[in-house]
């Protein structure tokens, strides 16, 4: 198993978007879209099949560009020391 | 009295170590026999300790920073009122007041009162307006000079000479020794609460607090006068002690017939040591932190606030407090599961009925 | 039915404090200006685009004049052409009754050229050349006397001209709850403004009728305005008892705040800023201590910032997103300071242009200039927007249309919405030939 995605599923994310690190005592909040690529993230999913859940489960118009939000996300997780 | 069946909203729920006024008016409530109805708490952080004290709150929710401006407060306390069901909002910090005044028919029209000073009180109570106010009343103060620029510092000093109080407009107050100290704290409370900086004389003294409450005709509803026994080292009173002073009570009343005050107040009084003369040192425009001391003494004023903001009479005649009743102020470390925070944190707002993350986080 | 699409977002909660309005919009969107949509008007005129709202400046100075006529028989207004005197704002003063108030001599002529009588024109300033005065003498201006020299080459360019014009001369004062304004005019408390009194009554070449005071600028305090008033009100009673001159004009000058927030105001301007009823109750309350039962002068305002800034915005184009090494997040507009000097002293009000929805989180805007100082508002919380999507920059009316730099790009068109919707160019944006026009090249490249 990943390691990385083994940080990730110690999270406990609650169905409000809050989330709590029980390793540093850290907590956050994420947006809709975000509750969903994290637990896709958790599960091991790629950024692009993470991408494309968002895609399936969500209202998007042609101006959105998901595979780079998604990258961008994993850059502000890895902000938040949640991704090594 | 009769029973106040009612859902109180109160505002200033950071019980810090400089506390908001928001969880001693809420106790206040909660000792009131006759008060049964609920009260939500209204914050800025979700951490704020008084969305955490046991039995305090039955609800609460997040406040837009007043930079935000009005049109977003107004926004969220029409929400509040949707969601939470206020019916009355006692607001307790100044930053706040100049929007609830304006916004009061508005709230009142969709069914949340309140119970507050017109703006013309508010302005005229300012520290800045304070010296116009004191002439008008035939009240002393201490000499002072609303700065706009830190240069006025060396004027002041060599005007009133050293020590000087230095005040923040909202806000705070130290006693400089040297202009550069006095340049220092300009700079520190311009940069927290913008300017003006007020100066003002020192005169040595001792420090009363009057909290009261007007009834916007000119008449005092009720008030309480206490001396600090103890400060921290922010020089905020950790205990003090109800006194019987009629002087004091006298400025008091002076000051709510001048201003036709409505709502609730503190006067911060001096009396200099050498005259024994009284000096008005300020006007707060709003319950003090120390203002659960009424209910204990008997003369609960955030309860009479919220009577009259329904329009419901007050005993008549007002009782007697009693001089000598203490509050003691203690620090104490309230524990609690994540639930409370999570649901400030990730929602702005807190039901009781909702605990959806407790006991969810285990580490198995 | 599915929920709308928005960028994954995560927040980390920090010590500095937990303000989480969760999916509650903050902010409101201004989609329209008076009943016109602000798309329709990018798309007729482009974008960047400033606005400015007819009805607005009319109601602004109807406020304003009902405030004074309240309290005051005789008063004026003088419209600041500095703050913004794009042919058509000024129109629409001059049409609700405004004089003129000029402080160079472009502006002296402008007003001239826009058919505005000479009497209705006010001349401050303090840089009035001989052919300034000339002209503002021939035309029978207001003059207001900066200095020494400058009064010395009136009374030389009145001589010429075989005429006394009736003058004033402008007071600086120290004793005031504001950071002194004292390079403009002659001081008060030094004692000299009444100096300079002295010598215009007894050199008889002119006629010493106003007083002028500019007390300084975005000034949140009514208070000043009253002890400036009782001040001036005083020191006209002595000019007339020891010099026998009689003061009919007091004019206060500008600087009245408007709705914008300074950066260092903690309070937004819509709380902080003073109401047009508390200023004139505030001059008011002056004047009448300062006479002491007198005559009353006729007064005279000229109050700009706060007539015009509302009535403006700056409509804006998102031209990209990106993160910054802090986390915030940085939108890039096509409006930069370069047109927008004011940025650097608001915290301007900015709005979506249309209903946006997403979590809202800290966002810097930054203009399109290649320059770090070009941020158009700094750190607001804002919900994502997307390439294209407009934003609206509110309270921008005084200054920019003056004060803007033309760098590195063209200035940008500037329109009116008239009350009844209909909308029209005030000032061409200009093209590439527009700044060629003004180059030549020397022979010898």
């Amino acid at each position: 198993m990943d390691p990385e995605s083994t940080r990730l599923r110690d999270l406990a994310l609650s169905d409000t978007g809050f989330v709590f690190d029980p390793l540093t005592g850290h907590t956050f909040t994420v947006n809709l879209t975000g509750q969903l690529a994290l637990r896709c993230l958790k599960d091991g999913l790629s950024p692009e099949a993470t991408a494309r859940r968002l895609t399936e489960e969500f209202e998007s118009d042609k101006n959105t560009d998901p595979v780079r939000d998604v990258q961008d996300f994993v850059l502000q997780l890895r902000d938040c020391g949640l991704l090594e | 009295m009769d029973r106040v069946d009612v859902t109180v909203a109160v505002t200033g729920m950071n019980a810090t170590d400089n506390p908001a006024p928001g969880v001693p008016v809420a106790r206040a409530l909660r000792h009131e026999p006759s008060f049964k109805g609920r009260i939500i708490g209204l914050g800025y952080d979700a951490l704020d300790p008084g969305f955490y004290a046991e039995g305090l709150v039955d609800g609460g929710a997040i406040l837009p920073y007043p930079s935000a401006g009005r049109e977003a407060l107004r926004d969220r306390l029409r929400w509040i009122r949707q969601e939470l069901g206020t019916d009355v909002l006692v607001p307790n910090l100044d930053s706040e007041l100049r929007a609830l005044i304006a916004l009061a028919p508005e709230l009142e029209r969709a069914g949340t009162r309140t119970f507050l000073p017109s703006l013309d009180s508010l302005e005229r109570s300012s520290k800045t307006h304070l010296p116009r106010l004191a002439a008008h009343a035939d009240l002393d103060i201490p000499p002072s000079e609303a700065l706009l620029t830190a240069d006025g510092i060396s004027d002041a000093a060599k005007k009133f000479g050293l020590p000087l109080v230095v005040k923040g407009v909202y806000y705070g107050a130290v006693v400089v020794h040297t202009e550069a100290e006095g340049v220092a704290a300009f700079h520190r409370f311009a940069a927290q609460w913008g300017v003006p900086v007020i100066v003002q004389q020192y005169v040595p003294g001792e420090e009363y607090n009057v909290a009261a409450l007007g009834d916007g005709k000119g008449n005092l509803a009720g008030a309480v006068a206490m001396r600090k026994m103890m400060l921290t080292d922010k020089g905020k009173g950790w205990c003090g002690v109800a006194i019987d002073n009629p002087e004091l009570i006298r400025i008091c009343e002076a000051v709510v017939g001048v201003l036709r005050w409505r709502g609730p107040l503190e006067v911060e009084i001096l009396r200099g040591t050498k005259t024994g003369e009284y000096f008005v040192i300020e006007i707060n425009p709003r319950f003090p932190a120390w203002i659960h001391l009424s209910a204990g003494a008997g003369l609960n004023l955030p309860y009479y606030a919220v009577r009259l903001a329904l329009g419901l009479p007050l005993p008549s005649p007002i009782p007697h407090y009693r001089a000598g009743t203490l509050f003691v102020r203690i620090a104490i470390d309230q524990i609690t599961d994540l639930s409370t925070f999570e649901q400030l944190a990730a929602t702005g707002v807190l039901r009781s009925e909702q605990r959806a993350f407790a006991g969810k986080v285990s580490h198995a | 039915m599915k929920a709308k699409y928005e960028p994954p977002l995560i927040v980390r909660h920090s010590l500095a404090g937990v303000n989480k309005l969760g999916s509650i919009p903050a902010i409101r969107p201004m989609s329209s200006i008076d009943g016109v949509r602000i798309e329709e008007l990018v798309v007729a005129y482009g974008s960047p685009l400033f606005v400015f709202s007819e009805n607005t400046l009319r109601e602004r100075v109807r406020e304003l004049r009902g405030e004074l006529g309240r309290r005051f028989a005789s008063f004026d207004l003088g419209w600041s052409y500095k703050t913004n005197y794009l042919s058509a704002v000024c129109r629409v003063f001059h049409q609700e009754g405004s004089l003129a108030e000029v402080v160079s001599g472009m502006e002296l002529r402008k007003a001239l050229a826009a058919g505005v009588a000479g009497q209705q024109i006010i001349f401050n300033g303090p840089a009035k050349t001989a052919a300034d005065l000339t002209l503002a003498f021939e035309k029978r201006v207001q003059v207001h006397i900066d200095h020494l020299d400058e009064l010395a080459l009136a009374e030389t360019v009145a001589e010429g001209l075989g005429i006394v014009p009736e003058v004033g001369i402008r007071v600086s004062q120290s004793d005031l709850p504001v950071p002194t304004w004292d390079r403009f005019g002659f001081h008060l408390e030094s004692g000299r403004a009444i100096e300079a009194a002295r010598r215009i009554v007894r050199s008889g070449r002119l006629g010493l009728r106003s007083l002028h005071g500019h007390i300084g600028t975005f000034i949140p305090n009514p208070d000043a305005y009253r002890m400036a008033a009782l001040a001036m009100t005083r020191f006209a009673r002595q000019i007339e008892s020891e010099l026998g001159a009689r003061i009919t004009t007091i004019d206060l000058g500008g600087g009245f705040a408007s709705h914008n927030t300074l950066h260092a105001q903690y309070l937004p301007g819509e709380e902080a800023t003073p109401s047009f009823s508390e200023y004139v109750e505030a001059i008011a309350s002056g004047l009448e201590e300062g006479l002491d039962g007198a005559e009353t002068p006729r007064l005279v305002l000229e109050t700009g910032r706060a007539l015009v800034d509302d009535a403006g915005v700056l409509v804006a184009t998102v031209l990209g997103n990106k993160r910054l090494a802090d986390k915030r997040r940085a939108v890039i507009v096509d409006a930069g300071v370069n047109i927008l000097p004011t940025a650097w002293w608001y915290r301007h009000d900015v709005r979506p242009a249309q209903e946006i929805l997403g979590t809202a989180e800290p966002t810097v805007f930054f203009g399109p200039l290649c320059m770090a100082i070009d941020v158009v508002r700094d750190r607001v919380m804002f919900p994502p927007l997307r390439v294209g999507d407009r934003v609206v920059i509110r309270h921008v009316g005084a200054y920019n249309v003056t004060q803007w730099m033309q760098f590195i790009s063209e200035r940008p068109n500037v329109v009116m919405v008239s009350p009844k919707g209909q909308h029209a160019i005030i000032r061409k944006a200009e093209t590439l030939e527009t700044l060629l026009l003004q180059e030549q090249m020397p022979a010898w490249l």
